[in-house]
């Protein structure tokens, strides 16, 4: 044999299959975190991400909340968006066309503050040329009307999955709230009400006190914790969904460099995605799927999807 | 839009807690336009998740450099930077000031370190016009002998009276508009803390002059992404939306700006 194909071996395989989603690389950029794509384009190529989660999407324009509406903090940021975005079919006749022009897998975060606006968007993005799949957010800690009270809760939970699951052919991606007592009951209840993969984690509920003033910083007085000062919590999260579950689990939670993503693969992740880091530096996806492939290679591993559960425990 | 391994060509004190940081970055001078910003990751503060916006001050061949106040831990971090070491900036960002208008004269309001990106505006302007400095103190008065080489006329007030009028920067302007003979339409440039761009604003408004403001808001993404830094704006037909001041910003239309969020 000629030397060609040895080298072949050594460039190990990146690729992943999320809920049959084809991804060139298992990592995506998390929703809220990348805009709807056009906003980083001239810095970040898309064609490198394993696919682009959308900022989350609603049957109709939503304001959010007032500012301000982030926070740095130790390890992170605290936000509190409140969902702003422009509605299903703005996103669908305006952005989806430039989504469209590039070769990479389309995720649409999805949100409603009732069972039926989520039923409503998700009948909406089924058969939209260019969309891959749906996350559906059941875990914003910012919005009163919806979100985290359907996430934190197995029963509505399961209901607006099975709902949404009777409303669109496209593969199904609940994200899950880190807020709850035992991940592993609503990942479970996310897979037998018809989930595809699930994602996880949204942000953790967060406060940060002005103590010259004693007055919130956050106009919405709470918000959600992202970024390196969660990752932890996240990875034990990702680790007892991965046990629960037979579908595949996509990671996120303080991914700053390829060590955080290799940890989630690890511990039973499929894929996983960067977010608050692509405001640090928006090349981390790329640095984190360069990092990947060394680590396979310097672990005589030949694809990514070995690693995934790959975890030893005991001696 | 580009993101550059810039390395610092010189770093200094400019009175007060203000200093100019010198940079090396050549994609970025090349393109920039006065009022846009540049988001640096600052060096050894990487804790940090979140870049620091900042004014392009001066942009001449391939370097560009910003003028800043030290104003907490990025800023102070940002001091200890030594000429040699490479900061990894992004820019240029936001939209920048438009050309003033045919016919009218430039008159800037500057509060502050605000002064930075009027200084590039006016370097870049063909006509001298007026500037108006107001700050805290006589330390905060900043760039008065670069206007005066370009031949402009500077007013200056500071709020304890060490230098130029005691009190606000609007009393001089104030003074100004209601006596200025002079035939030409003042536009008006502005850049500083929100106290001072509503009231400017207000005033052009209320006397008919066009008006410029650049916002200082915190900032996540620096490029429209995160919708973490949004000011409530109004459209032609009065309904009110966020604009996003990194990116449809940092500098609006006075008459486009809803305070207090409406
Ligand atoms: C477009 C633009 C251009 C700018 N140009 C310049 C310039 O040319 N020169 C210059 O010196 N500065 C400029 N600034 C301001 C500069 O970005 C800040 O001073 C800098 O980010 C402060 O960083 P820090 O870490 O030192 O302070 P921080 O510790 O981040 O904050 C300083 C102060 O703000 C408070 N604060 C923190 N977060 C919030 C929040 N979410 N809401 C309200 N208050 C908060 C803090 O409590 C603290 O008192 C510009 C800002 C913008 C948006
Ligand atoms: C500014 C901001 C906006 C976000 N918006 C959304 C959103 O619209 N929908 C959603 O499901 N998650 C949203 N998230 C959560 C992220 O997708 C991600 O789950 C979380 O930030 C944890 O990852 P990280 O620590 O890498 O940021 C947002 C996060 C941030 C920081
Ligand atoms: S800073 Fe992110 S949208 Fe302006």
């Amino acid at each position: 044999m000629s030397t060609a194909p040895q080298r072949m071996d050594r460039i190990p395989d990146m690729s992943v299959n999320i809920a049959g989603i084809h991804m060139r690389n298992p990592v995506m950029v998390a929703s809220g975190t990348f805009g709807y794509g056009p906003e980083y384009a001239d810095l970040v190529p898309l064609e490198s991400l394993g696919a682009i989660v959308v900022k989350g999407i609603h049957m109709r324009p939503w304001e959010g909340n007032s500012t301000p509406r982030i926070v740095e903090v130790a390890g992170g940021l605290v936000n509190a968006i409140g969902l702003q975005n422009p509605g299903a079919e703005k996103f669908i006749d305006e952005i989806m066309p430039f989504l469209r022009r590039h070769d990479v897998p389309v995720i649409v975060n999805i949100w409603g503050r009732t069972v039926a606006e989520y039923e409503e968007v998700a009948e909406r993005f089924d058969g939209v040329a260019g969309v891959s799949g749906l996350e559906v957010n059941i875990s914003c800690p910012n919005i009163k009307e919806g979100g985290i009270a359907f996430g934190t809760n197995v029963k509505s939970a399961s209901e607006v999955i099975g709902r949404v699951r009777a409303k669109t052919r496209l593969p199904l991606i609940p994200k899950l709230s880190p807020n709850v007592t035992d991940i592993g009951i609503f990942a479970r209840a996310a897979e037998d009400a018809g989930a595809d993969a699930v994602s996880l984690i949204n942000t953790l509920p967060a406060m940060v006190i002005d103590i010259e003033k004693r007055t919130p910083v956050l106009a919405n007085v709470v918000g959600g914790l992202s970024g390196p000062a969660i990752h932890p919590v996240a990875v034990k999260l990702v680790w007892e969904a991965a046990k629960a579950v037979r579908i595949p689990v996509i990671g996120m939670g303080g991914i700053a460099a390829p060590r955080d993503a290799i940890e989630f693969l690890v511990a039973g992740a499929s894929a996983v995605a960067v977010g608050t880091a692509n405001f640090t530096d928006p090349g981390t996806a790329a640095t984190v799927v360069a990092g990947i492939a060394d680590y396979l290679v310097s672990h005589g591993m030949k694809s990514v999807r070995e690693l995934t559960g790959s975890l030893r425990l005991g001696n | 839009m580009e993101i550059e391994q810039a390395s610092i060509l010189r770093h200094q004190p400019c009175g007060g807690a203000y200093r100019e940081l010198v940079l090396n970055a050549p994609a970025i001078a090349a393109s920039v336009r006065p009022g846009q910003f540049l988001h640096l990751r600052i060096p050894r503060f990487e804790q940090a998740v979140l870049r620091r916006p900042f004014s392009v001050f001066r942009a001449e061949g391939e370097h560009i450099s910003i003028l800043y106040k030290t104003v907490g831990a990025g800023t102070m971090a940002l001091t200890g930077v030594r000429e040699g070491e490479v900061v990894n900036v992004m820019g240029p960002l936001g939209n920048g000031f438009p050309s003033s208008s045919p016919g009218s004269l430039p008159v800037l309001v500057a509060g502050g370190y605000g002064v930075a990106p009027l200084y590039l505006l006016a370097r870049r302007m063909d006509m001298a016009g007026i500037i108006f400095i107001g700050a805290a103190t006589s330390d905060d008065v900043l760039c008065v002998e670069d206007f005066a080489a370009f031949g402009w006329q500077i007013e200056i007030a500071t709020e304890d009276g060490s230098r130029g009028a005691r009190g606000l920067v609007t009393g001089p302007l104030d003074a100004w508009l209601a006596s200025r003979r002079c035939p030409e339409q003042p536009e008006i440039f502005a850049c500083g803390p929100d106290g001072m761009l509503r009231a400017v604003g207000e005033r052009a408004i209320k006397a008919g002059h066009r008006a410029w403001l650049s916002m200082d808001r915190h900032m996540g993404c620096g490029v429209g992404a995160c919708l973490g830094c949004v000011q409530r704006l109004k459209k032609a037909d009065g309904s009110a939306y966020w604009g996003r001041v990194c990116r449809d910003g940092p500098v609006f239309d006075a008459s486009q700006i809803v305070w207090n969020n409406g």
